[in-house]
């Protein structure tokens, strides 16, 4: 069993903040989770108008195809904030400075942070390059980007502290990342589907109820097992 | 030993009467099975193909009752039973895939058409193969058995979304393992009975690898 650690001096609540705004130094520093996502989005959204060509596609493959971009830059830059304490050498001493939930909540904000940048850019290019995209609900799509948003943060987040302590941090993530985040990616291009075809806010509400079900269930049972994971 | 023999005989009346008791429109004799529309002949499939799927989900969830139990006790003995049991669910979740598509095949038309039976089987498929992966990327075998735990964990809490998310999407060609949509039985009792014992014998294979295999696995790490 986990022996509870002492109580920090600090709050659960300064202590997440502090959590975050150390990765988020860390990261001004080298930048390179955000340069990894910026590239990756630019790299798929270009490959995906190049393939396009001149012809549109439906709008039902264009609201998958933006989600494909959403996870296959989140799996190049999401397992950072993780992966780089173990190569750095510091998860031990944090470890020491912060308590499990600290981390696991400041990182899910790091996380959640660059989730909502990558995918306002997605959202950006997409709608710039792709003229075939268009929203015609405006309150689903927000409602649904934001949900889904949160959801990619928690599951990846949880999914980055695993793969840390494997050896073949790289590859392991999308393999691990994708059957868990399956069922997110489907409700989140569905109510895309939705905003894009102009249906009722009030047509959404199913694909609403699942997102929040999904992230409740994810950061609870991050939550419960972040301990194992992360102590050593 | 008596296991293996009764294991063995057990599953060979069932195939025996699983694949050449007659079939008829209106059975009249006790050994006749009911011919259920749309199905004929490959209806037979339910003996063998339910069971598999049947245990595939059962192996995941036992893994991860082991998996629980090895985060509460640490005992490296639970980790073996649960890694043990994920491999038979691979096994057993290849197999369930194999047989529907085949199945499908020569009922739908094509191997593979995204029903949401199929995507849920393949889901498992994606989950027990990224356990295995993770398991064979960590080499210290406390890391191992918890980072297993934790992730066959969480591969169980976000299973269950597939449930409401699927519907939505695809409407099920699949034909219900017992019932119909009415809530009426198909079966006789003759085909209930072989089903039932086929699902016995199925289970009793298992808990007979499973053992074996864990015992396996005890000795080569003693050994080792």
């Amino acid at each position: 069993m986990t022996a509870e650690r002492q109580v920090p001096r600090a709050s659960l609540w300064q202590a997440t903040i502090a959590i975050l705004a150390k990765d988020w130094k860390s990261e001004l520093r080298t930048r390179y989770a955000i340069s990894a996502l910026v590239m990756f989005v630019i790299t798929t959204i270009s490959i995906i108008v190049f393939a396009l060509g001149t012809e549109g596609a439906s709008l039902n493959a264009l609201s998958g195809m933006l989600w494909v971009a959403v996870f296959f830059a989140a799996m190049s830059g999401l397992s950072r904030t993780f992966v780089a304490e173990e190569e750095r050498g510091t998860s031990m001493t944090l470890q020491l400075v912060a308590s499990p939930t600290a981390v696991l909540l400041g990182k899910l904000c790091f996380n959640l942070a660059l989730v909502i940048g990558l995918n306002t850019l997605v959202v950006v290019l997409y709608s710039v390059f792709i003229s075939e995209f268009v929203i015609k609900t405006y309150s689903i799509f927000v409602v649904t980007v934001a949900l889904g948003s949160i959801g990619f943060a928690a599951s990846s987040t949880i999914i980055a502290a695993i793969i840390a302590r494997a050896n073949t941090k790289g590859t392991l993530y999308p393999v691990l990342a994708f059957p868990i985040l399956l069922p997110l990616l489907l409700t989140v291009i569905n109510g895309t589907r939705l905003a894009t075809e102009g249906a009722f806010f009030e047509e959404a509400l199913g694909e609403f109820n699942i997102l929040v079900s999904y992230i409740v269930a994810v950061v609870a049972v991050s939550y419960i097992l972040f301990d194992y994971i992360w102590k050593d | 030993m008596t296991w293996k023999i009764v294991i063995g005989l057990w599953m060979t009346a069932v195939i025996v009467l699983g694949l050449s008791l007659p079939m008829s429109a209106q059975p009249q004799h006790w050994f006749e099975l009911p011919t259920i529309p749309g199905l004929e002949e490959k209806a037979r499939i339910m003996f063998f193909h339910v069971p598999t799927a049947w245990l595939a989900s059962v192996a995941f969830v036992m893994s991860m009752i082991y998996g629980i139990k090895y985060l509460r006790k640490k005992n490296p003995d639970d980790d073996i039973t649960s890694a043990s049991a994920a491999g038979l669910g691979l096994l057993f979740c290849i197999l369930a895939t194999v047989t529907g598509a085949i199945w499908a095949k020569f009922s739908w038309g094509t191997y593979w058409n995204w029903d949401p039976r199929q995507t849920s089987i393949f889901v498992l498929l994606l989950i027990y193969g990224a356990y295995f992966a993770l398991r064979s990327a960590v080499d210290i075998e406390e890391k191992r058995a918890t980072l297993s735990a934790v992730y066959s964990i969480i591969g169980a809490v976000t299973m269950p979304f597939f449930m409401f998310i699927m519907p939505r999407i695809l409407a099920s060609l699949h034909p219900e393992p017992i019932l119909n949509v009415q809530g009426k039985v198909h079966m006789n009792a003759t085909m209930l009975v072989i089903f039932l014992a086929s699902l016995t014998g199925f289970t009793g294979l298992f808990i007979w690898m499973w053992n074996l295999h864990i015992r396996t696995v005890r000795l080569e790490t003693k050994h080792s």
